[in-house]
């Protein structure tokens, strides 16, 4: 074969690949985080005149004139849509004084003209708006995705309350995210014990019970819990039966639902790598502690427990990032108070159609899982479980 | 203590697996109820299942990309992890590249594919999907494949040579051979990823190419009907005959 050297030149075309459909995809979601082509695109006489404009007062006549002239060029070709959603966006009312302006034609002298048809028109902080939005680059959707927003002297704020949601929404998406972490462990582990305790065939058969569920996909495993908890689902159908309720409960559309499902979902993840850590141990160390004297419980605390820690940092860590990143589960279980940051993502893209904004949303994502991932990694001696 | 544990583990267990049995016989339900139990039997929705359109599409395109991804995400993940274990410097770094694709969260994964798919034209299209799901699905690929070749000896190689073979002759007649049991194993898993993808495609495919996790997206969204049971039951035992056929290719190794 090849020199050895050499050798890796075979994974090229696997390389090529994941280069051209995720790490270009990636890149071009970085750009598109702070990218701002719209003003320079639609009106491209006035964006260059905005940039040189020192930012005092009002502009000039020339760029009064150069966006009064522009505009309607840009009604007339259908491409005034893009600018004015743009705008919109940085400052409600924009849309229909673009609109407007352009419909009505201005004549010279437009400095005049322009604020006679909308007072708005002689409020700098609609030029300020214009001039940030001509720069090709904006801060815009990476400030208002946490909630910020740039005041009219350029520096950063807190948007109102009443406008706010995406920290509520990063803070929910990680509470689930723990909840569910949590909660997987604390159910997994005592599974995962007695897994790891069973004989060889009994225990292979139980992995295999963990594995079948697994390997069948998540859509799947939410779509049949989104039939068991229909209001005259099988649920409900067994709550009545025991006699704990008497008339249907309300189980779909619940935070309950969605943290059900989520924890059914990931359980074999953190199942899986505890049963191998628990093979491990050796039982000599067990037995030693006990013939010094140690009970039950602190064999446990400080023998057994810490032996697995690395099993439950792979576990926790896996459940973690995965749960993070969830969103057909919430999606269908759950009401709108429970809906995830990946929800909003999808929205952004199919129903707002604010790329900006969702690249923006996944880029604070994927820092916000990575820097707790980071965390967590440091902390739990994850080597040793390799 | 150890009975009470097992008890426990026996209940997680059924709990694991509970969903999944009740759907089964809803999907033999004779009317549009979907509770327990289910009093007459029938094969309506099964028959409505197969004489429906969208399902069959669906059932079409899935099977398609699917079988695509397998030959794509195969072929070039048996590459890389033969090149990954005849190394250099820079196999290390070749694996962790060629991994990202699992620790990218899939909605973030679709967005991103969706803003270069646009510019492209392979939004909407089965290529579009297809390339999307083979990078996911490489991965699997190269670490199944990886991990056989680290017991293959590297004197065989060496043999080969000494006997004359060409390279290309080493790889059809000593390499591929001693894989074949990995790669047959990643292919199912390639498969596998393709087959439950659904966040992508939520992203890339238009209704034309529609899968079957996004037609039962579609249809737990618009009409619940026991087809979806139906479509819930035969994606599960597809996912299990793989599951099957993937133990029996590792237990071979």
């Amino acid at each position: 074969m090849r020199p050895p050297s050499r050798g890796w030149l075979l994974s090229l075309p696997a390389l090529a690949l994941v280069g051209f459909a995720l790490l270009l995809p990636l890149g071009l979601m970085l750009v598109t985080a702070v990218r701002d082509p719209e003003m320079a695109t639609a009106l491209p006489r006035s964006a260059a005149l905005l940039r040189a404009w020192d930012g005092t007062g009002l502009p000039d006549e020339a760029v009064f004139a150069a966006l009064g002239a522009e505009l309607p060029l840009a009604a007339d070709g259908q491409f005034i849509g893009g600018v004015a959603g743009r705008l919109n966006f940085e400052r409600a009312g924009m849309r229909s004084l673009l609109l407007r302006t352009a419909r009505a034609r201005p004549a010279a002298p437009f400095s005049m003209a322009l604020p006679a048809l909308d007072p708005q028109w002689a409020d700098p902080a609609v030029w300020h708006v214009l001039r940030r939005a001509s720069l090709g680059v904006t801060p815009l959707y990476l400030l208002r995705s946490l909630d910020l927003d740039v005041a009219a002297d350029g520096s950063v704020q807190a948007l109102p309350s009443d406008q706010s949601v995406f920290l509520a929404l990063f803070a929910r998406s990680f509470a689930i995210a723990i909840t569910v972490t949590v909660v997987c462990l604390l159910i997994g582990y005592p599974v995962a014990q007695a897994i790891a305790g069973m004989t060889r065939r009994w225990s292979q058969m139980a992995l295999a019970l963990v594995l079948i569920p697994f390997w069948i996909s998540i859509l799947v495993r939410t779509t049949a819990w989104f039939i068991v908890l229909q209001r005259d689902g099988p649920a409900n159908g067994l709550l009545q039966w025991i006699g704990l309720i008497d008339t249907p409960m309300q189980l779909m559309f619940t935070r309950f639902a969605v943290l059900l499902a989520m924890v059914h979902v990931l359980l074999p993840f953190v199942i899986l790598p505890l049963v191998v850590v628990m093979r491990r141990i050796d039982p000599a160390f067990l037995r030693a502690a006990a013939s010094l004297g140690a009970p039950h419980w602190r064999r446990f605390v400080s023998i057994y427990l810490p032996l697995t820690l690395p099993g439950i940092g792979a576990g926790a860590l896996i459940v973690f990032m995965l749960a993070t990143g969830f969103y057909i589960t919430p999606a269908l279980l759950g009401g709108p108070g429970d809906q995830m940051v990946s929800a909003s993502i999808a929205d952004y893209v199919n129903v707002t159609l604010n790329w900006g904004m969702a690249a923006a949303i996944s880029l604070w994502l994927l820092l916000g899982t990575g820097i707790l991932v980071g965390a967590t990694a440091l902390i739990v001696p994850m080597r040793r479980w390799r | 203590m150890k009975t009470l544990l097992r008890l426990y583990a026996i209940v997680v267990l059924l709990f694991l697996l509970a969903p999944l049995i009740v759907v089964l016989p809803l999907s033999f339900s004779a009317n549009e109820m979907m509770s327990l139990p289910v009093r007459d039997m029938s094969w309506r929705w099964y028959r409505d299942f197969f004489a429906d359109d969208h399902w069959r599409m669906a059932s079409r395109n899935s099977l398609l990309v699917g079988l695509a991804t397998m030959v794509l995400a195969t072929s070039l993940g048996t590459l890389a992890a033969i090149g990954i274990r005849l190394g250099g410097r820079q196999a290390r770094v070749v694996l962790t590249l060629l991994c990202l694709p699992i620790v990218v969260p899939s909605v973030i994964a679709g967005l991103a594919i969706y803003l270069v798919f646009a510019q492209l034209g392979l939004v909407n299209t089965l290529a579009g999907l297809v390339l999307a799901h083979s990078v996911l699905a490489l991965p699997y690929v190269v670490l199944t494949v990886h991990a056989s070749l680290r017991d293959f000896d590297p004197q065989l190689l060496r043999a080969a040579a000494s006997l004359g073979a060409k390279p290309a002759m080493t790889l059809r007649s000593i390499v591929l051979p001693l894989l074949a049991p990995a790669i047959g194993a990643g292919a199912i898993f390639a498969f596998t990823i393709s087959f439950d993808e659904l966040i992508v495609a939520l992203f890339i495919a238009g209704p034309e190419q529609f899968t079957l996790p996004r037609q039962m997206l579609a249809s737990a969204r618009e009409y619940l009907s026991p087809t979806l049971a139906v479509a819930a039951v035969l994606v599960s035992v597809a996912s299990l005959l793989l599951l099957g056929l993937y133990a029996v290719l590792q237990r071979g190794r």
